[in-house]
């Protein structure tokens, strides 16, 4: 370790006085000091965001090997992340099992001491994951950082009842012929606002994220080097122009996403469809409730198969119980594990036999009117080329792009200026 | 225990020469009790001081002369991330929203209290401890609920800030949108909670104003305006000053609201029309993880800031009232 924990410490107290946090950071209970000691917890805590579909599971594991299990829950990755961070330099704190999102993974890649090599602690599993998911969750320096839990594939969320009375087709195979392409996707939105005079989608950078991750293979904000290219890149360029074609097109209900008033959106009808990777369905269903379910349908995204999102499961180097963590990491990702999440959230098995898995293939989602989200998702899986997202990914996506795209969809930046912002701010984002 | 108590011989002999060991000893430990034991009692919070106060400020210090990766190397830098926040454009304009957000939610704030302190200092008044037990009830919300509260009433789509206005006719205000509805909307939340607060210091200070002072200017004929104009406000000056001098510590390191009110980001708004200092030393040193010697920077310039201010206040404070 580069530096020692004494003055990881220090920079911990100064920086948590600093910063004047109200939050407290006394929850390092049990987790003080690190390295594995090999001995069999009390209790193990597992930190995840977002809706991970693991209620169920861990109190399986309890069950099974008598080993209590902490589920700690945080809604919003941009909340999570802090948390995670805050614990690495303070070197206390940290779950057992943290739950990384393809975003930090990417930064946390940049000091992997971290991180436990989880490939002697669960053996072999290169094979039982899709293969570009598993190399994905490798530092450079080789360690396994993650075991894979989900992937995002694309699908497009859209209210049947809001369809019906714009007179468009409600049916999921027909609403997906609507829009081969995000051109024809454009003109299904400006029907249903000539219809309804209502937005069709809640804001202009949700499709920025999925044309990004449409592009099969391609670099976005750097380079296969990790150099920043976001002012050049073909990729970027084409998901911009996409989501700026949809903002001129007046169909969004320029909403940011993850605000109060999104959350409401989806309840009081705000909009009518939205991007969906597979982990949003957890997040549609919990923000328009029971007295909307069975209003919402899953349809194909246009443009084809991409990938948004999804995480791996890491253990840090100042858990005591790496091995115990480690295996119960390998329980959460193995093949029922990754169905039952499935079922229960929406995040979108990786793992190779769960995506065989009968029950998970002909698996409905009740509250998206019976969508066999199963076979729909399953199928688009198989067809992902993943995207070269670099260290700083997320930061130059959440402070730099989606701020800029916003600001031009409300009218506060022209063209050329929000574009200006945008690789401004990447290039401070993205360093690194 | 009192000073002249040590001077004042013993009363029982000289105790040079009759002293017993026991006797000489337990003279010494009271010399030394009244020497040293004050310093012991103040020692707490001297202790404390040095190790949550002191101490991180100069580790600050230290992490701000280095680039440093918070989960990573540091390397030493001298001054270089001071000079690169001279020519900082965001930095500026991160202090440009907190002084503005700072002035427009201070001076009505102290404005409010100071009416409300003179209101609940009226002795005529009925039930006047429900009024100032009730006055004080914000404060003690967390910040943080009311951060989310009120960020829900100033929604662009349901909330009841812009049912209200509707009402008026006025179109749908998008709160965080522009500088001036957001620094509008912050201003609100921070004035909710603290005026109050203010208003209960300041009304402890008017109460410590000797009756006579009053009777003697009601003598004179003067009205209660000229009364509160010239002899409450003079009389005031100390308390005046220690609310503001408070407000502009507190002011300063806005934080909370501005990040609650727009659903966490650390931006502030998406030209950073609201983010300010502290949420940009945040940017700095927890969501780039690699730059936190720069937020050091960021964290040492707003002490200064802090400092200046503070000091400019007590100087225009003392002068405008005299």
């Amino acid at each position: 370790m580069s530096v020692s924990t004494r003055r990881r410490r220090y920079a911990a107290v100064a920086l948590a006085t600093v910063a004047a946090l109200a939050t407290t950071t006394a929850c390092g209970d049990d987790n003080e000091g690190g390295g594995d000691t090999g001995a069999k917890p009390e209790k193990l805590v597992v930190d995840t965001f977002g809706e991970a579909g693991y209620e169920d599971l861990v109190k399986q594991y309890e069950q099974q090997t008598g080993i209590k299990i902490e589920l700690r829950k945080v809604a919003q990755l941009n909340e999570f992340r802090p948390r995670v961070v805050r614990s690495l330099a303070t070197g206390k704190g940290a779950a057992d099992v943290i739950m990384l999102e393809e975003g930090i993974l990417n930064e946390f890649k940049l000091n992997p001491n971290n991180w436990v090599d989880l490939a002697p602690l669960v053996g072999d599993l290169s094979k039982d994951y899709l293969s570009w998911k598993y190399e994905l969750g490798k530092a450079p320096d080789g360690r396994l950082m993650g075991v894979p839990t989900d992937v995002g594939s694309l699908g497009i969320c859209y209210r049947t009842d809001l369809f019906k009375a714009a007179n468009l087709p409600t049916d999921r195979e027909q609403v997906s012929a609507l829009w081969p392409t995000w051109d024809k996707f454009i003109e299904t939105g400006k029907q249903y606002k000539q219809a309804t005079g209502k937005a069709f989608v809640d804001s202009d950078t949700m499709a920025v994220n999925a044309v990004m991750f449409q592009q099969k293979g391609a670099d976005l904000f750097f380079d296969k080097e990790d150099k920043m290219i976001a002012d050049t890149s073909p990729a970027v360029k084409a998901a911009w122009d996409q989501a700026i074609a949809l903002a001129d097109a007046g169909i969004t209900a320029k909403i940011t996403t993850w605000s109060p008033e999104w959350n409401a959106g989806f309840k009081q009808g705000t909009f009518a469809a939205t991007a969906c990777p597979s982990w949003m369905l957890g997040i549609v269903e919990s923000n328009s409730g029971p007295e909307n379910a069975g209003k919402w349908d899953l349809a194909a995204v246009p443009g084809g198969a991409g990938n948004w999102g999804g995480s791996w499961l890491g253990v840090p180097t100042q858990s005591k119980y790496q091995t115990e963590a480690a295996k119960l990491a390998a329980f959460l990702t193995n093949t029922a594990g990754q169905v039952a999440a499935f079922k229960k959230s929406g995040p979108l098995p990786t793992n190779l036999k769960a995506l065989e898995d009968p029950s998970f293939i002909s698996y409905t989602n009740k509250y998206f009117s019976d969508a066999p989200t199963g076979k729909i998702f399953g199928e688009s899986v198989q067809a992902i080329v993943p995207t070269h997202l670099g260290p700083k990914h997320q930061a130059v996506k959440e402070n730099a792009m989606e701020p800029a795209l916003r600001a031009y969809e409300t009218g506060q930046l022209d063209k050329a200026k929000a574009w200006e912002q945008f690789t401004k701010d990447a290039a401070t984002q993205g360093a690194f | 225990m009192s000073v002249s108590a040590t001077k004042a011989p013993p009363s029982r002999g000289a105790p040079a020469k009759h002293a017993s060991p026991g006797r000489r000893a337990r003279y010494r430990f009271a010399r030394w009790d009244l020497k040293y034991s004050p310093y012991l009692y103040i020692a707490p919070f001297f202790v404390l001081f040095g190790i949550f106060g002191l101490y991180p400020m100069v580790w600050t210090f230290w992490m701000s002369l280095h680039d440093w990766d918070l989960v990573g190397t540091h390397t030493f830098i001298g001054l270089e991330n001071y000079t690169a926040l001279l020519s900082d454009d965001y930095f500026w304009n991160a202090v440009r929203n907190t002084f503005g957000m700072f002035v427009l939610a201070t001076v009505p704030q102290l404005a409010l209290a100071l009416f409300l302190a003179n209101l609940l200092n009226r002795p005529l008044l009925r039930a006047r401890t429900f009024f100032r037990m009730i006055i004080f009830v914000p404060n003690v919300v967390s910040v943080a609920a009311v951060a989310i509260v009120f960020g829900m009433l100033f929604q662009r789509d349901f909330g009841v800030v812009n049912w209200f206005l509707s009402l008026f006719g006025v179109d749908a205000i998008d709160w965080r949108r522009e500088w001036w509805t957001s620094w509008t909307a912050i201003s609100v939340m921070v004035d909710w909670r603290w005026t109050g607060y203010n208003t209960l210091i300041l009304l402890a200070g008017m109460q410590a104003i000797p009756r006579d002072l009053y009777e003697a200017a009601a003598m004179d004929g003067a009205s209660a305006w000229r009364q509160f104009w010239n002899v409450t406000l003079p009389m005031l000056r100390p308390t005046f000053v220690f609310v503001v001098i408070l407000s502009t510590i507190g002011g300063l390191q806005l934080f909370v609201e501005p990040l609650i009110f727009n659903n966490g980001n650390i931006i502030g708004g998406t030209q950073r029309e609201f983010q300010t200092v502290q949420m940009y030393m945040f940017e700095n040193s927890i969501h780039n993880l690699s730059r936190a010697g720069y937020g050091a920077a960021v964290a040492w310039a707003l002490f200064l800031m802090i400092v200046v201010v503070s000091v400019l206040n007590f100087v225009i404070t003392r002068r405008s009232v005299k």
